[in-house]
């Protein structure tokens, strides 16, 4: 359906550029991929299409328009990447796709399921076939942590929406970040500490993460004085992810991929979740990437404004 | 002659070996299953085939100390780091992440020998385990990798109720001195049922042809690079979970007083990558996408009697954030034998 709209679109001016996903050699491989009318058969959209292809724009501009296909969570960060004039809006017609919620292959590797040959969605189940026989999983049960904290199925960017959505969101998406705040200091800081500590400074995180869009990364850069390959000690460990966190405070629009690329499932949303709910309490709510040409609170300024560093210390209430 | 061990006894025989030397094995922390110090509190996940890092940590970790400068008034002190004199054993290393350290010999132990690494092959044990359960993204067939028969010091077999081992140096038949003896006719079942499924993989028969080192140039212009790399995020997360990937630099961290000189894990796809006075050859992610799967299909054969450097482990199958890797190379690039 989506490829025939795509095509369809192609009438008008052929030479569009498509960003969208391919399949790949495991059920759950999907890449980012630039299609041309030539290639556009290849592209897929389906459950697996977790990944959000707002930054893979940064890396794809040319002189062509570019038809980009973004679910809802996607089109946050295509609104606050517009935001930052790291992309032009006007050199995109976006396609808001439908979406029910995105199946992450590593949790049903997780469950105990090995040698996935396929996976067959029907209705809500997930019918799984394997080298060591057939299996069944309820889908909500395997959907991606992004999703079950889903900020709803609209897309706030888009010139036309194709496809249909359910909500996936389940409970309170600050729970876990409220039982961080509950824990004494040092409870904390050895949750954070086993986390962290896992770390292999792959920088997916960061690489993954559209808010971080420097063109070169001080933690890449020699001349910096702060270059770190990796880090020299529990210190810099830390470092790493707190700096980062901080830096996209107030342009972090939660869309989890930090989380989901982590090859060692640190939960690094977390962090920057926390510096959302402090944001919201004190500045008011306030989301990310909601609509093209925001101000944040962090950097925007009003007579009104709280004074956090006055109202609390040292971390206490 | 084979020993066995019942599984119920694994425990007080992994805290046997603990009493003596270091024990190293997949253990799991934080929700990851990774090699790591075992301790009696340890959980061991023998039933996870792949950890997310490889075993190559426990060589080749990946940040080591060198040497310390440490200035006392005005002078400076220079204390060189001790290589490793303890034993160890490394227990549960799977027949592909076994291949990868011959690969890392190759390397490390060629002239000149890195004495870090030297000393930690000398003092290690490795016991390997036949992979039982193999999966979807494991490709070791290709490399003459037999996941029913590891190799290491000491291998073993496990079973429901029973662990079976057979030793292969004089290392590895010490560790199992004690235990039983057993009929080597005890594991063939277990190695049928193995390698029934690893004729079964999805990706066991890739066609390497055409990444002999002879193809080099070829392979090295070929346009499609270009398509191939456009996802890669070059974050270093294939390097960084793979057994064989080898490269490290040599970073200084400076405590105020001194310096701390050590090395770390590398990688191709980073930006500053064997980064020179002039700059970098490698100046678009094309190249280091390239230079990853050149080396390790190409450059490393053809300097290695025809011995690819992959193992097929197929983690980073499982771990690419763009589901962009080097089965997707293979199955591009390699010449079809109907072309
Ligand atoms: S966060 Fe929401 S919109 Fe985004 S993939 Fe998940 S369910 Fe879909
Ligand atoms: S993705 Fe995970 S392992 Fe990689 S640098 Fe980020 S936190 Fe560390
Ligand atoms: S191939 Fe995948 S894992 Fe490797 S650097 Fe590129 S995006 Fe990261
Ligand atoms: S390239 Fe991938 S499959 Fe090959 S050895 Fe490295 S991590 Fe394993």
């Amino acid at each position: 359906m989506i490829v025939n709209r795509l095509q369809e679109l192609l009438q008008d001016d052929e030479n569009l550029q498509f960003v969208g996903w391919e399949k790949g050699e495991t059920p759950f491989d999907r890449t980012p991929k630039t299609f041309t009318a030539e290639t556009l058969g290849n592209l897929c959209y389906d459950s697996f299409c977790g990944s959000n292809l707002s930054k893979y724009l940064l890396s794809q501009k040319t002189d062509k328009k570019t038809v980009v296909l973004l679910k809802p969570c996607d089109s946050y960060s295509f609104n606050q990447l517009c935001t930052e004039r790291r992309l032009n809006r006007d050199a995109y017609h976006v396609i808001g796709v439908g979406c029910k919620g995105k199946i992450d292959g590593e949790k049903i590797r997780k469950t105990g399921i090995k040698g996935i040959l396929s996976v067959r969605e029907e209705g809500e189940t997930l019918k799984i076939e394997t080298l060591y026989g057939t299996t069944e999983i309820p889908r909500k049960d395997v959907l991606l942590d992004k999703c079950l904290a889903c900020k709803g199925k609209e897309h706030k960017c888009a010139d036309e929406v194709l496809g249909e959505s359910e909500d996936t969101c389940v409970g309170d998406k600050y729970e876990t970040v409220a039982k961080l705040e509950a824990m004494t200091p040092d409870e904390r800081f050895a949750f954070w500490r086993e986390e962290l500590s896992k770390c292999i400074r792959c920088n997916a995180c960061r690489n993954a993460c559209p808010a971080c869009s420097c063109i070169k990364c001080v933690f890449d850069n020699p001349n910096s004085g702060v270059q770190n390959k990796a880090a020299a000690d529990d210190f810099e460990e830390n470092l790493f992810h707190i700096i980062r966190a901080y830096h996209v405070a107030g342009r972090c629009t939660d869309c989890g991929e930090c989380s989901r690329v982590c090859p060692q499932g640190i939960p690094l949303h977390l962090l920057n979740r926390k510096i959302i709910r402090d944001v919201n309490e004190f500045y008011g709510d306030y989301q990310a990437g909601d609509a093209i040409g925001q101000r944040h609170p962090l950097t925007d300024f009003t007579f009104e404004d709280s004074e956090p560093n006055a109202e609390r210390k040292g971390g206490g209430k | 002659m084979m020993k066995k061990l019942p599984l119920e006894q694994l425990p007080a025989f992994l805290k046997g070996i603990s009493e003596t030397k270091t024990l190293v094995a997949p253990v799991e922390k934080g929700g990851q299953v990774n090699f790591d110090l075992w301790t009696e509190d340890s959980t061991l996940r023998l039933d996870v085939l792949k950890t997310v890092k490889s075993a190559k940590g426990a060589f080749f970790p990946q940040v080591e100390d060198i040497v310390h400068f440490q200035m006392q008034g005005k002078n400076i002190d220079i204390h060189p780091a001790e290589v490793l004199t303890e034993d160890f054993v490394l227990f549960g290393v799977r027949a592909c992440d076994a291949r990868s350290f011959e690969l890392l010999d190759r390397v490390f132990l060629s002239d000149p020998t890195d004495p870090f690494y030297a000393a930690r092959r000398a003092h290690g044990t490795v016991v390997t385990l036949a992979c039982n359960r193999p999966e979807e993204t494991c490709f070791c067939t290709n490399f003459g990798i037999d996941g029913a028969d590891p190799a290491g010091d000491l291998s073993a077999w496990m079973t429901e109720d029973t662990l079976y081992f057979q030793a292969n140096t004089e290392k590895g038949a010490a560790l199992v001195a004690g235990l039983a003896d057993c009929d080597d006719g005890e594991i063939t079942e277990t190695q049928n049922s193995i390698r029934e499924i690893l004729n079964k993989l999805p990706l066991s028969n890739l066609n390497l042809t055409g990444f002999e080192g002879d193809h080099l140039k070829e392979r090295f212009d070929d346009p499609r690079w270009e398509e191939l790399s456009r996802g890669c995020l070059g974050c270093g997360t294939c390097t960084f979970v793979c057994p064989t990937c080898q490269c490290y630099d040599v970073k200084d961290f400076d405590s105020g007083n001194g310096i701390r000189r050590f090395r770390c894990w590398d990688s191709c796809m980073f930006s500053d990558f064997t980064l020179m006075a002039h700059g970098t050859n490698r100046p678009t992610q094309k190249e280091r996408f390239r230079q990853r799967f050149m080396h390790k299909l190409v450059y490393f054969p053809s300097n290695n009697d025809g011995i690819y450097s992959c193992v097929g482990c197929g983690r980073c199958l499982e771990k690419c954030p763009q589901s962009n890797h080097i089965v997707n190379v293979i199955k591009t690039l390699g010449v079809k034998e109907d072309a």
